[in-house]
C-alpha cells in the first residue's frame, strides 16, 4: 500500500465528495449511536411506563435482577439451541443443494426458483401456514402423513416447542444458503473435480478435498451472516408460541421484547438489550473482519 | 468422464425431489386458498376439490387487508426510495473517489447492520411515541430506511465499481460537475444494478416483521403485521389465512426470482459474486 498524500487534486476531491457522503453518514451515525446510547443509559434508570413513580439511577441493579432470573438463562440457552440447530440444518442441505443443482438436470432453472422460494416469504406467513396447515396434530399434512405410515400424530408446539420453531426458521433460511453456495459453485475450477476423479477420487472425497475446500469462505459469510439474523428471530416465535409453552421457546430476543413492550419495563429491557448487542457484536467483529479480507475496496 | 444416463436420472429425481419438498409449504397455501373453509381443515387433507375464489372475495373485502396492503405498498416503496436518493450519491462517492478513509467507512457501514434491532427497541419505541411518529408509515419508512441503508449503500457500490473509471474521468474532462457526471454517465450505465438493488430493497421492507409488529398498531401495520392477527384462535381460518397469505407473498416471490443472481452479492455485502 502507498502511503496517502494530500496532493491538491486529491483534496479538491474530497471536497468535492463530502457533500455526496454527508447524508449516509449523518443519518448512519444518528441511527448507530443515538439509540444504542439511550439503551445504555435507560439500563443504568429506574424506569416503568406503567409506573410513573418508578425513578433515579438504578446502578446495576436492573442487570442484576435480569443475571439472577432464571428466564434470562433459559433464554440464553434457548437462544443458542435455536442458532446452533438451524444452522447446522441449514449448512448441511445448503451444501448438498448447491452441489445438486450445479449439476446439469431436466428442468433444472425452475427446479432452483421454486428451493428458493421460502426465502421471500414474509416470517409471519411461513410460520403460521407452517403451524396450522402443516403442523396442526389434528387437521395437519403431517399428522395425515403420520397417521398413514401408523405413527401418533405429533402435536408440536404443546411436546416440542423448540423443534417446530426450528423447523419453520430452517426452511425460511435453507435457500439462503443454498442461493450463496450455488453462486460459489460456479466459480469452481471443472478441471479440478474431472483430475481429482481421473485420480479416482469418488464422490464423498471429492466433496471433502475439493468442493468443500472451495467453499469454506463462502460458508463461513454465510454462517456468520445467518448468525446475525437468526439472533434477532422474532415474528416466527410471537405468532406460533409466543415463547411459550411456559419459556420453552422464549430467546433473548423474545425475553427483552416482553420486559419492553408487555410488561414496558424501560430499565430492565434495556439492560437485556446490552447484552444482545453484546452477544451480537461478538459475531459481528468476526463477519467484518472476513468480509474486510474478502472484498476488494 | 461423463455421467451415465442412470446417473443422469437419479440427479434430476433428487434435484426435483428437494424443490418439490422446499416448495410444497407455499403450493399447499395457494392450494388451500381456494378451498371453502370445510375442505381445508379436511382429512385426509384433499387434493381434488371445487375451487372457490371466496375466500380471495372475502379478504379483498376486508377494510384490514386493503389498508394493510397500501401500507405495505407506501412503506417499502417509500423507505426504497429514500434509501437510494440517499445512498446513491454515497456510493457513488465511495466508487469512483476512494480515499484513505473509504474502506474503513464501508466496513462500519456494514457494522450499523449488525446491531441486533431489540437492542434499541426501547430508545426507538419511546422516540417514536414522543415525536408522534408511532403506528405512522412515515416512522415505519424512516426506520425501514435506515436499516437498509448499508445494504443499499454497498449493493450500489460494488455495481458501480464494475464501470469503467474512464469513462467518468471523460466525462469530467468534459467539464460534467459531479451531478451532471451521476446523471448523464452513471444512472444510465448502472440501470440494471441500481433496479436490483431498489427491488432487493423493497423485499427486505416488506418482509421485515420485528418492526413492523412492534412500532404499528393499526393505522399503519402493512401485511406482515396483518397477517400476524391471524395467530389469534379465533381467527383461525385456514382458507382466509392462505388466501391472505397467497396475496401478500406473490408479488414478492415474483420480484425474488426475477432478481435471484444480483441477490446474493446484496445479501453478502459483495464478498460472494
Amino acid at each position: 500500500m502507498t502511503k496517502p498524500t494530500t496532493t491538491p487534486t486529491h483534496r479538491k476531491k474530497l471536497m468535492r465528495t463530502w457533500p455526496l457522503l454527508t447524508p449516509t453518514v449523518g443519518l448512519l451515525l444518528l441511527w448507530a449511536f443515538v439509540p444504542l446510547a439511550m439503551t445504555l443509559w435507560f439500563s443504568f434508570q429506574r424506569y416503568n411506563l406503567l409506573d410513573p413513580t418508578i425513578t433515579g439511577f438504578a446502578g446495576w441493579s436492573n442487570y442484576k435482577f435480569l443475571l439472577e432470573s432464571p428466564a434470562f438463562l433459559i433464554s440464553i440457552f434457548n437462544e443458542l439451541v435455536l442458532v446452533g440447530a438451524v444452522l447446522i440444518i441449514t449448512l448441511v442441505l445448503g451444501v448438498a443443494f448447491a452441489v445438486l443443482f450445479d449439476q446439469e438436470f431436466i428442468g433444472r432453472s425452475i427446479a432452483r426458483l421454486l428451493v428458493i422460494a421460502p426465502f421471500f416469504v414474509m416470517p409471519t406467513v411461513a410460520a403460521l401456514i407452517w403451524k396450522n396447515l402443516l403442523m396442526d396434530p389434528v387437521n395437519g399434512v403431517f399428522a395425515y402423513l403420520a397417521r398413514l405410515l401408523g405413527f401418533t400424530p405429533v402435536d408440536w408446539f404443546t411436546h416440542y416447542p423448540m423443534a417446530g420453531v426450528v423447523m419453520i426458521v430452517a426452511w425460511e433460511w435453507v435457500p439462503f444458503a443454498t442461493l450463496i453456495l450455488l453462486t460459489a459453485m460456479q466459480s469452481l475450477d471443472r478441471q479440478q473435480v474431472e483430475a481429482a476423479k481421473m485420480d479416482g477420487a469418488r464422490g464423498p472425497q471429492i466433496l471433502r478435498y475439493v468442493i468443500l475446500p472451495h467453499l469454506s469462505r463462502p460458508l463461513t459469510i454465510v454462517m456468520m451472516m445467518e448468525t446475525i439474523y437468526l439472533l434477532a428471530v422474532f415474528a416466527e416465535i410471537f405468532v406460533t408460541t409466543s415463547g411459550g409453552p411456559g419459556n420453552a421457546t422464549t430467546t433473548l430476543t423474545y425475553l427483552i421484547y416482553l420486559r419492553a413492550l408487555v410488561s414496558f419495563n424501560v430499565g430492565g429491557a434495556s439492560a437485556g438489550g446490552v447484552l444482545a448487542v453484546i452477544l451480537a457484536n461478538i459475531v459481528a467483529l468476526f463477519l467484518i473482519r472476513t468480509v474486510a479480507r474478502n472484498v476488494d475496496l | 468422464m461423463r455421467a451415465s444416463p442412470l446417473q443422469k436420472l437419479i440427479i434430476a429425481i433428487l434435484g426435483w425431489g428437494a424443490a418439490l419438498l422446499m416448495f410444497f409449504p407455499v403450493a399447499w397455501m395457494v392450494l388451500t386458498s381456494f378451498k371453502t373453509e370445510i375442505n381445508a381443515i379436511h382429512s385426509p387433507p384433499l387434493l381434488i376439490f371445487h375451487p372457490t375464489l371466496a375466500n380471495y372475495g372475502h379478504v379483498i373485502h376486508l377494510g384490514d387487508y386493503i389498508g394493510a396492503l397500501t401500507n405495505s405498498v407506501v412503506i417499502s416503496v417509500g423507505a426504497t426510495i429514500l434509501g437510494l436518493i440517499i445512498g446513491i450519491p454515497a456510493a457513488y462517492a465511495m466508487a469512483f473517489f476512494p480515499n484513505r478513509w473509504t474502506k474503513d467507512l464501508m466496513l462500519w457501514m456494514l457494522s450499523t447492520k449488525m446491531m441486533p434491532a431489540v437492542g434499541v427497541l426501547m430508545p426507538i419505541y419511546l422516540l417514536c411515541q414522543r415525536s408522534g411518529l408511532l403506528d405512522t408509515q412515515t416512522g415505519l419508512i424512516l426506520v425501514m430506511m435506515l436499516s437498509n441503508l448499508p445494504i443499499i449503500v454497498w449493493m450500489l457500490y460494488t455495481f458501480f465499481k464494475e464501470i469503467p473509471g474512464d469513462i467518468i474521468e471523460a466525462s469530467r474532462m468534459d467539464g460534467a460537475g459531479p451531478l451532471a457526471q451521476l446523471r448523464v454517465v452513471l444512472l444510465p450505465l448502472a440501470g440494471p444494478g441500481i433496479a436490483s438493488t431498489a427491488l432487493l430493497s423493497i423485499i427486505l421492507s416488506w418482509n421485515e416483521a420485528f418492526w413492523s409488529i412492534n412500532l404499528t398498531a393499526t393505522n399503519a401495520a402493512p401485511l406482515t403485521a396483518f397477517i400476524a392477527t391471524f395467530s389469534a384462535p379465533e381467527g383461525l381460518f385456514w382458507a382466509k389465512l392462505s388466501a391472505a397469505s397467497t396475496l401478500a407473498v406473490a408479488p414478492i416471490l415474483i420480484f425474488g426470482w426475477a432478481t435471484q443472481r444480483q441477490l446474493v452479492r446484496g445479501l453478502t455485502f459483495g464478498a460472494v459474486k
